[in-house]
């Protein structure tokens, strides 16, 4: 079975996981992504890769900091920006998601940058535009389900070796809700593909998925163990309706024994940097004073998410 | 009319059989086997040459959406596909809509499959009104109209007081109940099994547990309440040693799998196919060998198509919105045969799953061909090769997993009560 964002000769195609894809490409988007950083300080923000090129943000699930990091790196490159909010829209209508997407491509679409509640959308989407003779239109994952948010997992690894340089001689701890995280998995594809010698998962065993080990990582339940000399703390989100039910008791003691705290980050290395994919939970899995404090990396992820999204843009439909 | 089936290789498993045996058939029963019956003159002759003459399959679970789902299929298509497919009895779940509830849905379900003459359909009763798990149906009534047990298709009982009396109900007068196990509460939400796949993925899963926990508790309720009760679709290693344990301690259950869990596991869901979801959830490798070993030992008794149409409207759709289900009637047969190849199981063992131990499960007399039994008759040609394609199946279902695959196994002419309901020539 070939793996769907790949075309014949396994160039890029569509960016649909990080899972399956070889180093070689994700040192590529990395590598891309580094000159578009200093895009955003020059005078004119704009080149011109993606010029005439409509590119349309296909949005079945609600999203600010996606949608707009996505629109901003459209737009730098020059495309012309679509956004639709599709949850309000279309499938209320009783519009089934391929009769949308049929109805977008008539409109001479280049790219879909899709958001979707469902884990697996974006490879219906893909799979269908392929069917149907048209595989020129592009399709990035901007999040589906539980399953993968490609351009997060790529900004992260942006960050870290921006911050760290060498993927080979890192200890990473993710820590939190994996089960239901989407950002979860992508890092732990990126960072095992790019050779991260140890990663962990950090969290009580109802936010651990099942079998998660056989992703190639370690399980710990404990995080004081679980952060212990560790180079990189990945942080997850928790949903406010996981917060308190069967899942865990309350965020009070959810924070007390998971949140990052000063002492629990003490025990990771002297220069550890602490990542979160926000929107942060203060008081929940991160206390304030981490995340403003000299280890958090949290803000320039987001400005590194942009140049990370315009080198995938561009690497997919550039000019 | 009268025929004979000659130059043909019997096959009965209930008789244990297997030999070069001509099958002279009149009034609609078999007369005679190996020698013409004195004075017999045949209407029709049959060259079976290259074939395996075997009795009619009988399928113990094959939905035919009639009520309620004719946009998905209909008695007239699935009933076709069934004889197309080598079968003549087939068991249909109460899972239509409205459910099979009331003995008037049954007796039209019934007088519409007698009038396509095709397969014999034999209805399951709806176990609770409205497959709501709160009221008991009128089973002594439904049992009148033609039900042959009773079942809630995939939708589990939560209440276990309600299951306790349907099962007390039940065996009050003998009838037999049929329950997959699934816990409601631990498969909720679920689309695949909890494992590897789920996980990488980012599926919500069902684990095994969702199974061994509603066995423990039908095996627990079918020892105290004495109801013969049959398990539909076992998926799990953990399921089937439950099943033998109880059994080793004198409980007579009897238990299925579906053909599409004896080929294929969590890793067939590749990226996101929507036709490898199924209900019961594919489980992992260790479980998919399992259960195809359970089959060879008898731990299974028997294979069934688990047919269920789909309409591509609800295929189309993120795998985890997707209908579960897979079209089965016309590959229950070839599909069993390859399980067989590859398990270096005998012949006369692979089609007794799927003959005489449906029979014994029902509790018919059927699938076999002595002398006196009705001449309910598959031929196929072990040799001859297909492609799974949409075109090539009859069913209004497109949707299987096996889309694209070449088997073995075509079925040539099939036979109900001596008619030749299907024939193909080559």
């Amino acid at each position: 079975m070939r793996n769907p964002q790949l075309n014949k000769s396994g160039k890029l195609t569509h960016l649909l996981s990080i899972e399956g894809l070889p180093r070689e490409i994700l040192m590529a988007i990395l590598d891309i992504a580094e000159p578009f950083t200093e895009v955003a300080e020059r005078e004119v923000k704009k080149i011109p890769l993606l010029r005439g090129k409509s590119v349309f943000n296909l949005f079945f699930e609600p999203s600010t900091r996606t949608r707009t990091t996505f629109e901003i790196a459209a737009k730098r490159l020059s495309a012309d920006v679509i956004n639709l909010h599709i949850g309000a829209s279309s499938t209320s209508k009783g519009e089934t998601l391929l009769d949308t997407v049929d109805n977008l491509s008539a409109m001479q679409a280049d790219m879909f940058i899709v958001r979707h509640a469902a884990s697996g959308a974006p490879y219906l989407i893909a799979q269908h535009l392929s069917a149907t003779g048209r595989e020129y239109i592009h399709v990035i994952n901007a999040g589906d389900g539980r399953h993968a948010h490609p351009t997060q997992g790529l900004l992260d690894m942006y960050t870290i070796r921006h911050y760290k340089k060498d993927f080979t001689r890192l200890r990473v701890a993710i820590v939190g809700d994996v089960l239901h995280s989407r950002v979860a998995r992508s890092q732990i594809h990126a960072l095992t593909t790019l050779g991260v010698p140890e990663v962990r998962v950090v969290g009580p065993k109802t936010l651990l998925p099942a079998c998660v080990e056989k992703l190639g990582v370690r399980v710990y339940h404990d995080v004081r163990q679980g952060l212990k000399d560790v180079d990189v703390i990945m942080m997850l989100r928790l949903q406010n309706e996981r917060m308190q039910g069967a899942l865990l008791p309350s965020p009070q003691e959810y924070f007390k024994v998971f949140g990052l705290t000063a002492d629990k980050l003490a025990l990771a290395r002297h220069d550890a940097i602490v990542m979160h994919p926000g929107p942060m939970n203060r008081g929940i899995e991160i206390d304030s004073a981490v995340a403003d404090g000299p280890h958090a990396v949290i803000l320039p992820q987001v400005t590194f998410g942009i140049a990370v999204r315009m080198a995938v843009m561009s690497m997919l439909a550039g000019n | 009319m009268k025929i004979q089936i000659k130059n043909g290789r019997l096959v009965d498993p209930a008789n244990d059989l297997d030999a070069p045996l001509d099958v002279f058939i009149a009034a609609g029963k078999v007369i005679g086997l190996g020698i013409a019956p004195d004075g017999f003159q045949a209407n029709r002759v049959i060259d079976a040459k290259g074939l395996i003459v075997c009795p009619g399959l009988i399928d113990l679970s094959a939905r035919l959406r009639e009520p309620g789902f004719e946009y998905k299929a209909t008695l007239e298509s699935e009933t076709e596909a069934a004889v197309a497919g080598g079968v003549t009895t087939l068991v249909c779940p109460p899972d239509t809509d409205p459910p099979l509830d009331e003995p008037g849905l049954v007796e039209m379900l019934k007088h519409r499959a007698r009038g396509l003459n095709r397969a014999h359909v034999l209805p399951l009763g709806a176990l609770t009104m409205a497959l709501a798990g709160e009221r008991l149906t009128e089973m002594a009534e439904l049992t009148e109209a033609g039900c042959v047990g009773f079942s809630q298709a995939n939708t589990p009982i939560q209440n276990t007081r309600v299951l306790r009396c349907a099962m007390q109900y039940a065996s009050t007068f003998g009838y037999s109940v049929w329950l997959q196990p699934q816990d409601a509460f631990l498969a909720r939400g679920g689309v695949a099994h909890d494992g590897e796949v789920a996980t990488r993925l980012g599926l919500s899963g069902i684990p095994v547990c969702a199974e061994t926990v509603a066995l423990a508790t039908i095996l627990q309720l079918a020892r105290e309440t004495g109801a013969r009760v049959h398990l539909m679709r076992l998926s799990s290693a953990a399921g089937i040693d439950m099943v033998e344990e109880a059994r080793s301690r004198e409980l007579k259950v009897t238990c299925d799998v579906s053909v599409q869990h004896l080929h294929l596991s969590e890793m067939d869901i590749g990226y996101f196919d929507p036709l490898a979801r199924l209900d019961p959830p594919l489980r992992a490798v260790s479980d998919r060998d399992a259960l195809r070993r359970a089959v060879a030992t008898g731990g299974i008794d028997t294979i069934c198509s688990d047919h269920t149409p789909v309409d591509d409207d609800a295929k189309q759709v993120p795998f985890s919105e997707c209908e579960p289900g897979a079209t089965g009637l016309e590959l229950l047969l070839p599909l069993t045969l390859k399980w067989a190849r590859e398990m270096k199981a005998p012949l006369i063992d692979a089609l007794g799953r799927i003959t005489s131990n449906a029979a014994q499960v029902l509790g018919i007399q059927s699938g076999h061909l002595a002398v006196g039994a009705a001449a309910d008759l598959c031929l196929f040609d072990p040799q001859a090769h297909f492609r799974v394609t949409r075109e090539h199946l009859r069913s209004q279902g497109k949707n299987t997993p096996f889309l694209g695959l070449e088997l073995l196994g075509q079925v040539r002419m099939t036979l109900v009560a001596g008619h030749t309901v299907f024939e193909s020539g080559h």
